[in-house]
């Protein structure tokens, strides 16, 4: 199991290209489904598993949905490297993706030792719900 | 007449106190487009994360008494909350009240016993400050307006996470051309795109910045912000613009922490939209409260928009 200090380096290795900062993505989020004892999804979403494990994530709990767009924003970056492998704003967009990448990883590590992080935002469902609602909606 | 010419202000706690700057340059600039703002009277806190944690349905009936008073002591329709707490906690009253009987139960009670007229869901519009500006005057008026052009200046636009978070209490967004988008929103780079800055592209418009733990995890918080921080740098933006309180004083506070504690010295300026904005139609720096600011952006103003 690969550890959150492992993971941190893993994020600021330099010369990552665009596919192996979506798998470190899905790695830092099947981390937060290992942290939870759950199996992380091998289905995907739009085309790309990162988003299922997202949805995975926030179905359970709302305030997963703070590095909502932060997922989607590495898929786009992804789409943009992959399909555009010679634009002249590559670096660029690499640059961009890494900071995406950076932040879901700060945002998944903080919310592993602080559960809290995000329920400010994004925490609406379960301010409705009972505990017993929330076991059932999941 | 636009629907939005004259409102009801609801400034709540934060724009009374950090965010005075956000304040001050609302209502400035309100004034300068002569858009009218009418302070919600005898108004309470919206419950904020505090109350919400504790008892929602509490939360519930503090944002709808500043709804009631607005509706049925103003007279006013619409409520414009410039603070992205106070706006996503009305918003989540109104859609509570909508969907929830148990929060019209709370709601009816406490508000029997406050000794006031009980809200009832659609009978005032909530909107944003963003909102208010895009709608009563939009691009082309605020183009038409502007004396000191925004033009050379990079912004990157950081809206935080709850102005479209969760997207189920704001049925009007992602309606389509002309709405406003909970994926890329796009309202702050529309306007100032009007006043003439070049809105760089920025992947973290609404990551989190790690605004309810800024005290209780301080260093989770300076490195989120931190990230923020140095993506707009990347981007080549000279300015983050804001348009939460909230975040701002995250931005500003942890970009002094992240110098002192992590070493790290980021040069870029914070300004709230509503500042930006302003100084494009005129008004001076002080007018607009650049000198309640933490970060210290007098000498990007001066070159960049007073020259």
């Amino acid at each position: 199991m690969t550890t959150l200090a492992e993971l941190g380096a893993a994020v600021e290795a330099p010369d990552l290209d665009a596919a192996a900062m979506l798998a470190l993505g899905e790695a830092v989020l099947e981390a937060w489904h290992a942290a939870h004892e759950r199996t992380p999804t091998a289905e995907q979403r739009e085309g790309f598993r990162l988003l299922a494990l997202h949805r995975q994530g926030a179905k359970t709990e709302p305030s997963f949905n703070a590095c909502r767009e932060t997922c989607r924003e590495l898929a786009w970056h992804y789409n943009l490297l992959t399909l555009e492998p010679d634009h002249a704003e590559r670096e660029q967009r690499l640059a961009m993706m890494r900071f995406a990448l950076r932040h879901l990883f700060l945002f998944v590590s903080g919310k592993l030792e602080q559960a809290g992080l995000g329920d400010f935002c994004c925490a609406s469902r379960p301010l409705r719900l009972s505990a017993k609602e929330q076991a059932e909606s999941a | 007449m636009s629907k939005y010419e004259s409102v009801a202000y609801y400034p709540g706690c934060a724009l009374e106190g950090s965010g005075h700057a956000y304040n001050r340059s609302t209502q400035a600039l309100g004034k300068a487009l002569g858009l009218k703002l009418e302070e919600v009277k005898n108004w309470n806190c919206c419950g904020a994360m505090e109350v919400k944690n504790i008892d929602p349905k509490l939360q519930t009936y503090l944002s709808s008494r500043v709804m009631a008073i607005a509706a049925h002591d103003m007279g006013h329709k619409t409520v414009m909350a410039p603070c992205n707490g106070c706006y996503h906690n009305l918003k989540k009253a109104e859609y509570d009240l909508a969907h929830d009987a148990g929060s019209r139960d709370v709601v009816e009670r406490l508000s029997s016993k406050a000794g006031h007229a009980t809200y009832e869901a659609g009978t005032v519009e909530t909107i944003h400050a963003l909102d208010w500006i895009k709608s009563a005057i939009g691009e082309e008026g605020l183009a038409a307006r502007v004396k000191h052009s925004l033009q050379g200046l990079k912004v990157a636009n950081y809206y935080g996470c709850m102005y479209t978070r969760p997207r189920h209490i704001f049925p009007e967004k992602d309606q389509g051309a002309g709405s406003e988008s909970t994926a890329k929103p796009h309202f702050m780079d529309d306007l100032l795109a009007a006043a003439g800055a070049e809105n760089v592209e920025f992947p973290l418009k609404t990551a989190c910045c790690g605004g309810a733990h800024t005290l209780s995890d301080s260093d989770t918080s300076t490195k989120l912000v931190l990230n923020i921080i140095q993506a707009a740098e990347a981007a080549g933006a000279e300015v983050i613009a804001t348009e939460c309180p909230t975040c701002h004083s995250g931005l500003e506070m942890h970009q002094v922490r992240a110098e002192k504690n992590f070493g790290v010295k980021t040069a870029v300026k914070i300004l709230y939209f509503t500042q930006l904005l302003g100084l494009a139609l005129g008004l001076s720096p002080r007018q607009v409260g650049v000198h309640e600011n933490v970060s210290d952006s007098m000498a990007l103003v001066k070159e960049k928009i007073l020259r």
